[in-house]
């Protein structure tokens, strides 16, 4: 016993604060989170058991949790690939030894660290206005801007574009992953004649994918979590329409404007099993498309 | 005999003639790409010069107007922002620095402690132990933020900067300890082993020797720990309530929801000085920030 405590003592001394965090501040609330999901919960009153309630409303009558999910899903399936292939263009036309790279990767990357802030979020605000600047470039060009803002139409892009507008960090991940592949490889493809559009998608498309998944991946959870932009620009609710009701804001307001918690645990699960399932899907098609460079075929 | 001696010469000079077609194709892919990079970049930076423009503007010249340059300085933005709220600035910045400085030290400390055990110490459920952390890179925020909440409401730290700072001291990011672990597993076990034959505690060899070879670890941790702290906003937005308390992201958020004043100058003003201590701290250690995200992929 003595001196089963003596080899552990170390490690779980330079674990503890860890292990408190992760009783605590982790698995403790997922727990609770889940039990509070099954019952109504406004803080004041203690919670009450109400079973499976909870999930039966929210799929079968409450039509902003579907418009929620619905916001949600297009703006991950719309933004996180639009962001991916910018990042991987960028990336490509900076591979290879351009003059400037680190003035380029900086200015490139400035936006990912800002986007979270909310300077940035209402600095798009103003962008986005009917008389904003976005309205004054189209009109340059002879267009007439729709109302960004308060169109349910089209309010989503503005949250599109400022996802976007951040493709920096999947951009420094892509580089790192292209200076991975051998050159000899194009060599090899030039002298068979292969043009640009042939070596991108027989070359560098093949050798990239676990890049490309790995940042599919990582995106997709982020975009499924963002929130603070949608807040700001809707002014807290979703607004217009709910158009911007993203499922993060959505959970928000439940539990905090109308101290709905038990609710809003249950939207809160919800949450965590779309983005887990997102996640096996990644990793399972990824067995498809993704090759490690140590495997065969 | 003539015959071999010219064809030598032609071989050679078609080699030339190659070898100068491919170096200008190359020049002219390299001169467009680099059009094409800086118009990317001008797209990119233009909306914050267009910030910073505004906050020196007037305020009827601000919406719509493309222009980078003020008609004149409205310096005076500056000082009306600073002041517009029924508190000042100075507390909302004294309370972002507050909570980002322990926010940092925590982060650190505790991170690098369930570091330095997962990659350098040997204790029993470690496998499982690990495997749980890496797990916990994957929970949103939002799961867990109902049930901490009821937990610091019942503890009484609501309105207080307890909930924002304490889980940093318990090591509350999981990607900052899968920077670090990856960090000190490149460094010699050797070293350990040495220093365990000297007599030295684990203690000892975590702060003598691992912490003091770990620090662009340590720093790009940090870094990423700032930034995200100071532009942290649902935390802040959850927990503190009284104005007194603000820190900079929600004193901003005020800023759009008093109504009805047309306050755009000093707003801009003020958004632009909250995020100047990132840029700073971006040009100081871009290094660190751009090797950093290569490293662990952090957003």
């Amino acid at each position: 016993m003595h001196k089963f405590l003596k080899r552990n003592f170390a490690g779980y001394a330079f674990l503890s604060p860890w292990l408190i965090g992760f009783f605590f501040l982790a698995i403790g609330p997922i727990l609770a989170s889940l039990y509070l999901s099954f019952t109504k919960y406004n803080v004041v009153r203690p919670p009450q058991w109400i079973g499976l309630d909870n999930y039966f409303y929210m799929f079968q009558m409450d039509q902003r949790f579907w418009k929620a999910l619905q916001v949600t899903f297009t703006f991950v399936t719309v933004s996180v690939p639009l962001k991916l292939m910018f990042a991987l263009f960028v990336a490509m036309a900076l591979d290879k030894g351009i003059r400037a790279i680190g003035w380029y990767r900086a200015l490139f990357y400035l936006p990912s660290i800002l986007g979270g802030s909310i300077a940035v979020a209402i600095l798009w605000r103003q962008l986005f206005n009917y008389d904003g600047v976005i309205n004054s470039i189209l009109r340059l060009f002879g267009g007439d801007g729709p109302y960004w803002l308060s169109d349910p139409k089209y309010s989503l892009w503005t949250l599109i574009v400022l996802a976007i507008w951040q493709f920096g960090s999947p951009m420094l991940i892509f580089l790192a992953g292209l200076r991975a592949i051998p050159q000899e490889l194009y060599e090899a493809a030039e002298i068979d004649a292969a043009g640009p559009v042939r070596k991108f998608f027989a070359i560098t498309v093949p050798l990239l994918a676990p890049v490309i998944f790995f940042n599919l991946v990582l995106q997709m959870i982020e975009a499924f979590k963002s929130f603070s932009g949608a807040f700001i620009i809707s002014g807290g609710t979703g607004a217009p329409l709910d158009s911007l009701l993203f499922f993060t804001v959505y959970l928000y307001n439940e539990a905090f404007s109308f101290l709905r918690m038990g609710y809003a645990s249950a939207l809160a699960w919800v949450l965590l099993l779309i983005i887990a399932a997102f996640t096996a899907i990644a990793f399972w098609t990824s067995k498809y498309w993704v090759h490690y460079e140590n495997e065969r075929g | 005999m003539t015959d071999t001696t010219l064809s030598a010469l032609d071989t050679a000079e078609i080699a030339r003639a190659y070898r100068e077609a491919k170096a200008r194709r190359a020049k002219r892919s390299a001169i467009l790409k680099h059009i094409f990079l800086i118009i990317t970049s001008l797209i990119m930076v233009y909306p914050l010069l267009w910030m910073l423009a505004s906050s020196l503007k007037p305020d009827n010249e601000i919406f719509g107007d493309l222009g980078l340059w003020p008609s004149e300085f409205q310096w005076q933005n500056y000082w009306a922002g600073w002041n517009a709220l029924p508190v000042s600035f100075t507390r909302f910045f004294w309370n972002s620095t507050v909570v980002t400085v322990l926010s940092v030290i925590g982060n650190v400390i505790s991170c690098s402690f369930a570091a330095y055990a997962f990659a350098r110490l040997e204790f029993s459920g470690k496998t499982l132990w690990f495997a749980l952390m890496m797990m916990t890179l994957m929970i949103p925020y939002h799961v867990v933020l109902i049930p901490q909440y009821l937990l610091f409401l019942n503890l009484g730290w609501v309105d207080t900067y307890l909930p924002l700072i304490v889980p940093r001291f318990l090591a509350g990011d999981a990607f900052f300890i899968f920077l670090m672990i990856q960090f000190f597993r490149q460094l010699p076990r050797e070293l350990d082993e040495a220093a365990m034959i000297d007599g030295c505690s684990p203690f000892k060899i975590y702060w003598a020797i691992i912490m003091p070879l770990s620090l662009p670890a340590m720093a790009t941790a940090a870094i990423f720990s700032f930034i995200w702290t100071w532009e942290d906003f649902l935390g802040p937005l959850v927990y503190l309530n009284d104005i007194e308390d603000y820190t900079v992201p929600l004193a901003l958020r005020s800023f759009i929801s008093s109504d009805g004043v047309s306050q755009y100058g000093p707003m801009f003003a003020m958004s632009i000085l909250s995020i100047l201590p990132i840029i700073l701290f971006f040009i100081i250690f871009q290094r660190l920030i751009i090797r950093g995200i290569a490293m662990s992929g952090l957003k």
